[in-house]
């Protein structure tokens, strides 16, 4: 096992280092530049904002120095927000998606698997379609339909919850940013759960159960649900890291300040250290989550070894 | 002091403006106010920095309006109220303007404000180690070597201002620049506090370091959620403020602008806060919750003047007289905009451009008059105009180029092809001309024609139609050094729209916000140069 955690972690120093010279040269070659604005910079003003971000120099040096300021944990100074460094950015926005995405993972993953549940146990039965066309629905419905309609019932109509803002996280502005966020996930692992289930309650080892006569809440408990959940899981790894790194039109439609916005906003800014930072966050927290996964079957499904 | 004492016995013509009204929260008696006075607003987007000299935006000019304060500011109708300066002589040439400032101007920690923090501000402004995107700004005021120290030539102690004392402020110009007083509503010229931005460097701006000197102070700022500003009780001006604390949103889209004004989250929208498929139904609900006014703006088409067919006039006149400007206004954007026929909006103070010929006629006129213009350079039904036509990504861009490509269409045969490209790649491409014709759209920085004549100077950076006449450079060079500029800029107009069309403009752009009713004291003007100093909470 522990051989296993080491391998993954230096498999992930590639993975990384491709991820972010990609990423370097794709931002870098997209047209326009940070500093292109309605009107032309003078030549020394510019000049002094391409030394500021070593934009003077040529490509493969700028390549060399953001390596180098990566190892030192230096993510540079936003082009876009000049009052800001990028690792100042991540830290403000990050916390408040990690804390939605934390709820919604929660909401997703437990909603998700007991509708997943029920409805493979009663297939075919109304509850099963019921449950099955609200997935369906919650699939299909982007979160940019059911934001604004959670404003417009929650807060125009009915003044229960504030249409925005994040007053430090307290629960009337997490309500609706978890509605939207969660809503696809539920439904998806609603599905995933249903059809991993239908499975497992069809093989051999369930009907031995039966057979001996179990109850039936303890076959499903006992016996069925840790090997129906493998394919959950290894949903849920990458399922996570979209969660905590937020959505853009949930910060766009409550205005909570995540990081979702950060990371398109960056790209069409051409702020090229902000979409670099968020990548890389988003990158590491990927290759961390999928391991976690995998260390997680050993638990879930004893033919499991490392 | 010699040299100032003579410069101010010479000023004949010295205009004096200290007995001028104090602009501030002013409560008309019987109104009863609200023991919660908090403002949430609508600030467009998140600014890119808050550093006055820095901004280069409305985001942040309008963030830096409640915590910084210049010499002058702007109140209603957009008449100049002293700010930290009392008042201010000038010498005849209009080349040497010397300001008088209050004694009990204060910055928020305590400190007083002086002649030198302005004097540190300007040569901030200018100096490249800034690298501010608005340094032309001074350049553009006609500071002494502005531009000079800018290109890296000459030292930033050159630049033309002086701490006569603590309390008087001297700019000297280049050029004579009577609407001078006016440019210093700019937040680029605005004083900045040197041991606070000398010891924090790009930092202080953050909330932990900021000082400032306007009405409020700057108490905390999370990006893409808020900014909130309190009272700054060393604001000379504290005793006559009125609301206690505001809330900035930074909001760039119109639908959730309007959502979280409708659940009562914000008390006032920015000023592109109703969305137009919204307007009517709001003019019919809540009419006086609606305010619409002209800014001072102007949306227009670039043709590309050294590309063919466009190098030709006739072409360029043909497709702007065939665009019909009042379906535009009326059918398309909707939302009480004004046509344009020149390119300097009417209302911009001190000239007031004459209407070009082709806005007399009828729009059956201009089409006829489009057409044999057209045929005359050679394109007919079996040669047709094609081009494409660029615009930046928006769906109101969008819905207008549609309505003008049909009329083009229409009246003249013209095929248009539409193409449209995300901000940066449409300002990179529309930059190198590489495009026929381009959407285009400017706002006035400072409330005076040259805001936008002097866009259409062959070395303007902003000449995006890359209209280039000599005549018309002359023009605008005389009209900087006149005491009169008005007669220059009418001829400048004539020039470069009723006889070279370099541009088509096509409607004046209006300042749309919604406002709860017991918001006091919104005094629009042109340039939405709007305090929340000036306003209270009603009780509600």
């Amino acid at each position: 096992m522990f051989r296993f955690i080491v391998k993954r972690l230096l498999e992930a120093i590639p993975t990384l280092w491709a991820l972010v010279t990609l990423s370097f040269f794709l931002m870098r070659f997209s047209p326009g530049s940070p500093f292109t604005s309605e009107r032309g910079i003078p030549a020394a003003v510019l000049a002094n904002l391409q030394a500021k971000y070593h934009m003077n120099e040529p490509l493969m040096n700028q390549y060399f120095h953001y390596l180098w300021d990566l190892l030192h944990g230096n993510l540079g100074y936003s082009f876009r927000f000049s009052d800001y460094t990028i690792n100042q950015l991540i830290a403000q926005s990050f916390p408040i998606s990690a804390e939605i995405g934390f709820w919604s993972f929660l909401v997703a993953v437990s909603l998700g698997v007991i509708c997943g549940v029920f409805a493979a146990l009663r297939q075919n039965s109304l509850l099963d379609y019921g449950v099955m066309t609200f997935a369906n629905i919650g699939m299909v419905l982007p979160n940019f339909v059911i934001a604004p309609l959670c404003i417009l019932f929650f807060s125009i109509k009915h003044h229960w919850l504030p249409a925005g803002g994040w007053n430090g996280g307290a629960w009337q502005y997490l309500i609706m940013p978890v509605i939207a966020m969660s809503t696809s996930y539920i439904a998806q692992i609603a599905r995933i759960t249903r059809g991993s289930m239908i499975e497992t309650m069809h093989s051999h080892f369930i009907r031995t159960a039966r057979a001996k006569g179990l109850p039936k809440a303890r076959i499903v408990i006992q016996h069925a649900l840790r090997p129906a959940m493998l394919p959950v899981v290894s949903y849920l790894g990458p399922a996570f890291v979209g969660i905590v790194t937020g959505s853009v039109v949930v910060d766009q439609f409550f205005g909570t300040g995540g990081i979702g916005q950060n990371f398109v906003n960056g790209a069409l800014n051409r702020d090229y250290s902000l979409v670099m930072g968020v990548t890389i966050l988003i990158g590491t927290l990927t290759i961390l989550f999928n391991a976690i996964v995998d260390i997680l079957y050993v638990f879930i499904d004893p033919k499991i070894r490392y | 002091m010699k040299k100032t004492k003579t410069l101010i016995a010479s000023a004949i013509l010295a205009a004096s403006f200290g007995a001028m009204q104090v602009y501030a929260a002013n409560v008309p008696a019987g109104v009863q106010l609200a023991k919660n006075q908090v403002l949430v607003k609508g600030g467009e987007g998140e600014p890119q920095t808050i550093d006055p000299q820095k901004v280069s935006g409305t985001p942040g000019s309008l963030r830096d309006r409640d915590l910084f304060e210049g010499l002058y500011s702007e109140g209603k109708d957009g008449v100049l109220v002293p700010g930290v300066a009392e008042s201010y002589t000038v010498n005849k040439d209009h080349t040497v303007y010397t300001f008088k400032l209050r004694h009990d101007a204060k910055w928020s920690d305590g400190s007083p404000v002086t002649a030198e923090d302005f004097v540190f501000g300007f040569q901030r402004l200018v100096d490249p180690k800034t690298a501010s995107t608005y340094s032309y700004y001074a350049a553009l005021a006609g500071i002494k070597n502005a531009q000079n120290i800018i290109d890296g030539k000459d030292k930033v102690s050159s630049l033309g201002v002086k701490a006569l004392d603590a309390h008087t402020f001297q700019v000297t110009l280049d050029h004579s620049v009577p609407y001078f007083v006016k440019m210093t509503v700019n937040s680029s010229l605005f004083p900045a506090p040197k041991k606070v931005v000398e010891k924090w460097g790009d930092a202080w701006t953050k909330p932990e370091h900021i000082v400032s000197n306007g009405a409020y102070k700057l108490e905390s700022w999370v990006v893409n959620q808020q900014m909130v500003f309190v009272r700054n009780h060393d604001y000379w001006n504290d005793k006559k403020t009125v609301i206690n604390k505001v809330v900035v949103l930074p909001i760039v889209d119109a639908a959730v602008e309007y959502s979280r004004y409708m659940a009562g989250d914000l008390d006032m929208t920015s000023n592109s806060g109703i969305p137009t498929n919204r307007y009517h139904e709001l003019l019919k609900t809540v009419p006086n919750q609606v305010k619409v006014s002209p800014a001072l703006a102007v949306y227009y088409y670039d043709f590309n003047n050294q590309k063919p067919p466009f190098n030709d006039v006739r072409v360029r006149k043909a497709l702007s007289y065939a665009i019909d400007r009042n379906i535009i206004t009326k059918y398309v954007t909707g939302t009480g905009e004004i046509p344009a026929y020149s390119f300097t909006p009417p209302d911009v103070s001190g000239f007031k451009a004459k209407e070009p010929q082709y806005e007399k006629w009828t729009q059956a006129e201009r089409n006829k008059k489009a057409q044999e213009l057209l045929k005359a350079a050679g394109f007919d039904k079996s040669h047709p105009l094609n081009f494409t036509l660029l615009y930046n990504t928006n769906e109101n861009h969008k819905k207008i180029a549609i309505a003008i490509s049909a009329m083009w269409k229409k009246t003249l045969g013209v095929n248009v092809t539409l193409d449209n490209q995300e901000w940066k790649t449409f300002l990179n491409t529309r930059q190198l001309g590489n495009y026929q014709v381009a959407r285009d759209g400017w706002f006035g920085d400072y409330n005076e024609a040259s805001t936008f004549l002097s866009l259409l100077d062959s070395t303007s950076s902003q000449n995006n139609a890359q209209y280039k006449n000599p005549a018309y450079d002359k023009l605008m060079d005389e009209a900087a050094k006149a005491n009169n500029p008005a007669p220059y800029y009418q001829k400048a107009e004539d020039l470069a729209i009723d006889q070279d069309m370099a541009v088509a403009p096509i409607y004046q752009y209006v300042t749309k916000r919604l406002i709860k009713p017991y918001v006091g004291g919104y005094m629009p003007n042109l340039e939405d140069n709007i305090y929340t100093r000036d306003m209270y909470i009603i009780k509600h």
